[in-house]
């Protein structure tokens, strides 16, 4: 691939940008439909819903609600999902994408504070941080000691600051969408994406957004995938500073 | 001879003929087999040359001729597994590829019009690694 940036995003400015909101979903009917809804109606922007290889009405749910559904025929995981809506982003040439959970844990209304930074070219990529805001937010001992962990092994590798560093709300530009297209990993992509990022040069910068308990069902983390997230984050985070990409 | 050394000469001797055998039926594909080969050529040939087995083991600092034997036909199916774990890693991810196609290919049918003609997927027959056509 070619790491040129795309004539068309710098030249773009007089125009209403494109913006594409991405939603990964395994196993959502429940609360899909809610949200595509609620950011059709609120936000002037494209919902893309990929499916991860479920077979409940998530996507007929999503595709009822006004978005474009992209179903996988098996599950690759959040990453290997989300590289498909970056993959439709490039071929359809938006500016910017905005990932947001399925699981309602978002504010879609924060969505255009998370786009703004990028859409004004002051970053190529802004990441929404629930411990920037006023509001406290309470979170149990373990994942305070990851959180810490992946703070630190993020501002030490890459220098970037970082508060809420397993972030899933996110915005990245143009030239972020096409080098994810070809890069991203497969599962747990968020803490990884900081290397990606440093590797890209690119401009991150964390936003203030609000975060909710989960409406339905439990997090998936329980203590064994906890421990396996620590590891799988760390080496891929490690072996991607010395990766070849191109 | 030892009974270690017939039973060696004749575990590498089958094994050399089952691997060619598959590999004559097209069960098996030739760079998948040459690992294999490699191995029991060798430990073929130790078994077989006595003297040749003695002197390697002596300059490996092996004691016991025989388990020079077992040493090489460990680190042969060491780097056999490793390979596979390598083929693994690649066939995962062309699997990824496709489906992510497969998906963007059903939403661009679905809606009727194909924007995109010039990225059909072709397979580099050498890494295995996808390319686009016209992209590259």
């Amino acid at each position: 691939m070619s790491n040129a940036a795309p004539a068309h995003a710098e030249g773009n400015k007089g125009k209403t940008p494109r913006v594409l909101v991405a939603i990964p979903a395994y196993g959502e009917e429940k609360s899909i439909g809610g949200i595509v809804s609620s950011i059709r109606r609120k936000l002037p922007y494209d919902v893309v819903v990929v499916n991860d290889g479920s077979l409940d009405g998530t996507s007929a749910a999503a595709r009822n609600a006004g978005a474009i559904t992209l179903d996988l025929p098996c599950n690759l995981g959040i990453g290997g999902a989300l590289q498909t809506a970056y993959q439709f982003a490039r071929d359809h040439g938006y500016d910017a994408l905005v990932r947001i959970d399925a699981d309602g844990q978002h504010e879609v209304e924060d969505i255009p504070r998370v786009l703004d930074p990028v859409l004004r070219g002051e970053a190529d990529a802004a990441i929404g941080s629930r411990f920037l805001g006023e509001k406290e937010y309470r979170i149990s001992i373990p994942r305070i000691f990851g959180i810490r962990f992946f703070r630190w092994l993020v501002r030490w590798n890459t220098g970037y600051r970082v508060t809420d560093p397993t972030s899933g709300f996110f915005a990245v530009n143009r030239r972020l969408i096409e080098f994810y297209s070809h890069h991203y990993p497969s599962d747990y992509p968020e803490v990884d994406a900081y290397i990606l990022m440093h590797r890209q040069k690119a401009r991150a910068v964390e936003v203030p957004v609000r975060m909710y308990e989960r409406t339905e069902g439990k997090s998936s983390i329980t203590m064994y995938r906890a421990v396996y997230y620590m590891v799988k984050v760390t080496l891929s985070f490690f072996i991607n500073r010395i990766r070849r990409f191109g | 001879m030892t009974r270690i050394t017939i039973l060696s000469v004749l575990v590498s001797a089958a094994l050399l003929f089952y691997i060619l055998e598959m590999v004559r039926r097209r069960r098996l594909r030739e760079e998948y087999s040459i690992l294999w080969l490699a191995g029991s050529v060798i430990i073929l040939v130790f078994s077989l040359k006595r003297d040749w087995l003695e002197w390697a083991s002596n300059k490996a600092g092996i004691f016991y001729p025989p388990s020079f034997l077992f040493l090489i036909g460990m680190l042969f199916i060491l780097l056999i597994l490793i390979h596979f774990s390598i083929t693994i890693s690649k066939l995962y991810q062309m699997n990824k590829k496709m489906a992510q196609e497969l998906a963007l290919l059903k939403h661009s049918r679905s809606t009727g019009h194909d924007e995109e003609p010039n990225t059909i997927p072709t397979i580099d027959p050498e890494s295995g690694v996808f390319q686009k056509s016209g992209t590259e």
